[in-house]
């Protein structure tokens, strides 16, 4: 097995480097042909790396800490957003933004983790871990897009829920069961989009859709490579090998048959350049809107359940 | 947050107690609660319960139904149906052998049984999962099984219990595991709709993915007393929160402190309030009233053995009627006027 650097984007970054120190230089016209020389080999090499990244790369790239978040995707996808807050029954979970927005003219709700850009934000969103209020809260949303039949979004990106110990005194288990209960239910077009982390039950909470899409560098899976190693090879430090193992990565659950379509990336991650990202996002997103919305409410019900019906992969044979 | 931590904290531990105690094979049993040496026929007379403690031993699934069914008889179902290895996954050992260990320790082909029968003579479905198997994992196959239990108590309109017992997803079929939490609770939304009692049974331990689809979503959540049952493990809790968690935390009685259980019934008295609650809930005459869906019965046999032979299949749902399906927010959104589907 090849080294798995982590630090993969370091040539991209020496090159960007090189660049901007021929840029920084004042005059001479014989500069700008060697600049576009070397921002071409930077482009061709940003493709080159991205496009073999090993699935714990991808965790990496799905993690990095300047991908576009929910509320990014709000912003450039939406107009008139509405953001409501609390469960109605104890607190408001700021890991999860829900509300109502437009989309392209057509009332819509949204549900989404958050995870926050600086470190006091990061703290207030809980890294984009979810309580069960957090929950409770999406369920509020879900059962008013239905009362008033708006179609909903979701967007995934979450370590998981959260493990805490308050969490479980107010019910983590019972919020998010709830949660896949009533989205199975729903007569509204939902469409899921794995936006970055895909966290586990954390995750699936809000991913129970028509539609599910994958970003291309997103992963999704029942429990992060760290945790995966730390049980089963009983060593954290073998988290590359359980990244692989798991089959985490948008590819391999188009392959598994879960998700059904996968969103390009810009060259270099979502992270790039946010703009280009949503744009490729809302392309994927109005096509299978209007997909899911020719069909009619008890069709796109019993359509959904038939799709987590045929997830998993088992045999028939008799042992005993 | 998988809750596999459990199994692997727990397991070699207990293995290992067995064999620090030197008393004669199957004769006398020492007590995880009251660390007493106690002849084990005791233990069985009592419901494989403590009697000196009140510690509820972990039992087999099938010692389980035949507890609890009218004379221990029942009809086992979806009997075929076992674990493939669709990811190819390794870790310190190949999961097909893994499997194949299991399956000839444990004499059942996956971990959950699913069986119908009579109790107190009202006809049920029932899932049990087995712990001795993967400690009670939730992969494909048993994703499937739980499933098929559902859909029989909907088709046939009988009720549901499933007795839980598991360290939550099984990590070796990754993202396929997670995606039976969805599938379940899917079902089960079906199961709520069509007004058909489903009674939850959390055992020692419940956690993890189980505990946040199926065992959280009964009309009546009941549990054992002292058994462990939480979302995620009281290990990774106190890495995260760095602090000591309370000495009854995720059990039972600390869940029922908290509003997440109905009550806590002791084993010996498991099957008559289980009887009680069914014919409390079960209203034969409303899901008659109800329009009538595929017919009830139906031959059990030819269902099971539907697709024999080794076949290596995808899921597929067998065909069948679509089943109505009204709004599901009967339970917290009481809408005037809702008509009975």
């Amino acid at each position: 097995m090849a080294v798995e650097d982590d630090d993969f984007e370091r040539p991209l970054r020496d090159l960007e480097k090189k660049i901007e120190e021929l840029t920084g230089v004042p005059g001479g016209e014989d500069r700008s042909g060697e600049i576009a020389r070397l921002a071409r080999r930077l482009e061709t090499l940003r493709q080159e790396i991205f496009s073999r990244l090993t699935p714990w790369q991808r965790t990496l790239v799905a993690r990095h800490p300047k991908r576009p978040y929910t509320l990014d995707y709000i912003g450039l996808l939406f107009t008139e957003f509405v953001e409501i807050h609390g469960d109605r029954k104890y607190a408001d979970d700021p890991a999860i933004v829900a509300g109502f927005a437009s989309y392209k003219g057509t009332p819509v709700a949204i549900i989404g983790h958050q995870k926050g850009r600086d470190t006091k934000e990061k703290v207030r969103r809980n890294f984009g871990m979810p309580r069960p209020e957090g929950y409770r809260k999406a369920v509020r949303v879900m059962e008013m897009a239905e009362k008033f039949q708006r179609p909903l979004f979701t967007f995934v990106d979450t370590p998981g829920a959260y493990p805490g110990k308050g969490a479980e005194e107010r019910g983590q288990a019972e919020a998010i069961a709830y949660s896949l209960r009533a989205m199975a239910a729903l007569t509204v077009p939902i469409i899921v989009t794995v936006t970055g982390e895909g966290g586990s039950g954390g995750a699936l909470a809000i991913a129970v859709g028509d539609r599910l899409l994958m970003l291309e560098h997103a992963v999704y899976s029942v429990i992060s490579p760290e945790g995966c190693a730390a049980i089963l090879w009983s060593d954290q430090g073998k988290a590359k090998e359980a990244a692989r193992a798991m089959r985490i990565t948008a590819p391999d659950l188009k392959d598994l048959e879960v998700i059904d379509d996968i969103v390009p990336e810009p060259a270099g991650g979502a992270q790039t350049d946010h703009a280009r990202q949503a744009s490729l996002l809302d392309e994927r997103l109005l096509a299978h809107l209007e997909d899911i919305r020719s069909v009619s409410a008890s069709e796109r019900v019993e359509c959904r359940y038939q799709k987590f019906r045929r997830m998993g992969k088992y045999g028939q044979a008799r042992f005993f | 947050m998988e809750i596999a931590w459990f199994k692997k904290i727990r397991k070699p531990k207990q293995a290992v107690e067995h064999k620090r105690v030197q008393v004669p094979e199957g004769l006398w049993v020492k007590c995880n609660g009251c660390k007493e040496i106690i002849y084990k026929k005791e233990v069985i007379r009592n419901s494989n319960v403590c009697p000196k403690c009140n510690y509820h031993f972990r039992i087999s699934a099938r010692e389980r139904l035949t507890s609890l069914f009218d004379d221990g008889r029942y009809q086992e179902v979806d009997t075929d149906i076992y674990s493939i290895d669709p990811l190819k996954f390794r870790d310190t050992k190949a999961y097909k052998d893994r499997l194949r260990e299991y399956r000839e320790k444990t004499g059942v082909n996956d971990a959950v049984i699913n069986a119908r029968g009579t109790m107190g003579g009202l006809q049920l479905m029932m899932s049990v999962m087995e712990y001795g198997f993967m400690g009670g994992s939730m992969g494909s196959a048993v994703g499937e099984k739980v499933t098929r239990a559902i859909e029989r108590a909907l088709d046939e309109k009988i009720p549901l219990v499933i007795i839980c017992c598991s360290g939550g997803a099984r990590m070796q079929e990754g993202v396929l595991s997670l995606m039976q939490m969805a599938k379940i609770a899917a079902a089960l939304a079906k199961l709520h709709a069509a007004r058909i009692p489903y009674i939850s049974v959390l055992t020692d331990p419940t956690t993890g993915g189980v505990t946040a689809s199926y065992a959280m979503l009964g009309d009546l959540n009941i549990a054992e007393p002292k058994a462990l049952i939480g979302f995620a493990g009281a290990r990774v809790i106190e890495q995260t929160i760095r602090e000591k968690l309370p000495e009854n935390f995720q059990r039972s009685e600390f869940l029922l402190e908290h509003g997440m259980l109905d009550f806590i019934v002791e084993r010996r008295e498991m099957r008559d309030i289980l009887i009680r609650c069914i014919r409390l809930l079960y209203n034969a005459d409303l899901l008659a009233a109800a329009a009538p869906a595929t017919p009830a019965g139906g031959d059990v046999e030819s269902i099971a053995s539907r697709s024999g032979g080794a076949s290596s299949a995808t899921a597929g749902p067998r065909s069948r009627e679509p089943l109505p399906f009204p709004g599901t927010f009967v339970a917290r959104q009481q809408t005037p006027g809702t008509e009975l589907q």
